[in-house]
């Protein structure tokens, strides 16, 4: 059994700002845990500047963010960085089983921070399993983190940020992106980021959708249609575009297995995304000492994310007793950047289902 | 329409513009930035204080075009890229429209090029007069093209090669 003080599961930008307030604030005995090879999660993979503020290292390009978050805990004694690292379950008892190194180890924490992220959510249609089908992540992922291109050229389903903005890196990568197609009357989206990929050329159709893929060992067309009102394929519309890549990018699911293994209450809140914990507004959920940030407590921006690391690192270590000198001043700022990332029309939404997650 | 294009409107356009007294006077940024999301690094990042500071971080900028002196040091600070400089005091009949541009491999100073609209449509053909890619722009390098004056509110991006 590993004994430790606190416990961060996954090390994506959430987690790792959990982990940089938690030893701050005085924990000495701390363990990020991430799947992956790198800890950065989906930061590794951004090559965008960040929008937000200064405190968010807005104008920053995300993998240059995750590049200072990393190199901070790597100085940090009291950081442990477990990669190649997963966590399995978490037991009524508080301890936690991972695969680390090889080997099944059990981790008893004193208190433990959730921050496993989201997954893709695709969609179905005929023929979508055919090889050429990608999620817009192991698009990002090959391009970026593996230096190989996906194809030649794509058809991007999805006008959210991570659709337009996985179109515009591939555009970088001298990929032929041939439309972005979006079920929704408008794009999702932020219009930047919309426009520059119209004005390379690349069409956005909104009110549309994918009706059936071809191929028969790999993609090599793709039919989409026009979508009524009620979201409804309209007959006659169909055009069939050539492509040897289809992209989905039409949201994320948060990742929230182990919280409902640990007991932690959870509802649907479709504006976050999917399942998420109820919590309090310190990001402590109903079990006593797990506390949760980023995307599993609803799919936000990075920024966001990031803030809210830091909320529940504090939070994680003010429960495990240590005194925090300025915690109300600390606890009062990252509130306050909270509420200032969800302003706007686009952040509404974001707030009405934090209230209705909120304890 | 923008929000189901990803095309600004003539009239989006006109508004980001300052005025013709003030794009006759030289060097003027402008920031075409028309919906409202949390961002501030064009205000953080403008050194005179012509983009002034925001009261919510959602706010659109506000630009006072008499200060700007078209620097353009917000052009590699915007994470949206939203914005240009336009100089119309560059030749006769010639502004230097000033954009990012993030893509490989980069023009030469000289080059003939093609001019994009925003839409990324072929406009006519515009000369590379400068690329600037220094370190503190971090991969946003700017390419100063040669626009006709009559142009400057269409070509809004380049490129290099085929049509």
């Amino acid at each position: 059994m590993i004994n430790t003080e606190l416990l961060i599961l996954g090390g994506g930008p959430a987690g790792l700002c959990a982990a940089i307030e938690a030893s701050e604030a005085g924990v000495k005995d701390i363990i990020v845990l991430d799947r992956n090879q790198e800890l950065g999660g989906q930061l590794v993979k951004q090559t965008h500047m960040f929008f937000g503020s200064e405190k968010q290292y807005a104008s920053t390009r995300g993998f240059d963010i995750a590049k200072i978050l990393i190199d901070k805990l790597k100085e940090d004694k009291n950081v442990k960085l477990w990669t190649d690292s997963t966590a399995l379950s978490i037991y009524e008892d508080g301890v936690i089983t991972a695969e680390h190194e090889g080997k099944y180890v059990k981790i008893k924490p004193k208190a433990t921070v959730v921050a496993t992220g989201a997954s893709e959510k695709t969609l179905a249609f005929s023929n979508n399993d055919l090889p050429g089908i990608f999620g817009a992540g192991a698009v990002q992922t090959l391009m970026n983190q593996y230096g190989v291109k996906p194809g030649d050229d794509v058809v991007m389903l999805g006008a959210g940020n991570i659709g337009l903005i996985v179109t515009y890196q591939m555009l970088q990568a001298g990929v032929n992106v041939k439309a972005i197609i979006e079920g929704a009357p408008t794009i999702g989206g932020y219009l930047v980021h919309a426009s520059k990929v119209r004005r390379m050329g690349v069409p956005i159709l909104t009110s549309h959708s994918v009706k059936e893929a071809h191929g028969t060992n790999n993609l090599e067309a793709v039919t989409i249609w026009q979508l009524n009102e009620k979201w409804e394929g309209i007959p006659g519309t169909e055009q069939k575009i050539e492509a040897d890549v289809l992209c989905i990018s039409v949201g994320l699911s948060p990742l929230g297995e182990l919280l409902f293994q640990a007991g932690c209450e959870m509802a649907f809140i479709p504006s976050l995304s999917g399942f998420v914990p109820k919590r309090d507004e310190n990001l402590a959920t109903t079990v006593p000492g797990i506390f949760v940030a980023g995307d599993v407590s609803g799919v936000e921006e990075a920024s966001s994310a990031m803030v809210g690391g830091r909320l529940a690192g504090l939070s994680a270590a003010l429960y495990l007793g240590h005194k925090v000198a300025d915690k109300d001043a600390r606890k009062a700022d990252y509130l306050e950047q909270l509420d200032s990332l969800r302003h706007g029309d686009v952040g509404k939404r974001i707030k009405d289902g934090i209230a209705q997650a909120t304890i | 329409m923008l929000k189901k294009t990803g095309i600004p409107t003539p009239e989006d356009i006109n508004g980001a513009f300052p005025s013709e007294e003030r794009l006759n006077k030289g060097g003027v940024a402008v920031i075409e930035c028309y919906e409202q999301i949390p961002c501030n690094p064009c205000y953080t990042g403008c050194k005179i204080g012509a983009i002034k500071p925001f009261e919510d971080i959602s706010d659109l900028p506000t630009i006072n075009h008499d200060e700007c002196t078209g620097c353009a040091l917000c052009i590699a600070k915007c994470p949206g890229l939203a914005i240009m400089v336009v100089d119309v005091t560059y030749s006769d009949t010639e502004a230097l429209v000033k954009i990012p541009y993030e893509f490989s491999p980069l023009p030469n100073e000289g080059d003939v090029v093609k001019g994009l609209d925003r839409n990324g449509d072929y406009v006519q053909d515009v000369k590379v007069v400068k690329v600037l890619n220094p370190k503190a722009f971090d991969k946003t390098p700017v390419v100063s093209i040669a626009v006709p004056k009559d142009k400057i509110r269409i070509i809004r991006n380049i490129k290099i090669g085929g049509v």
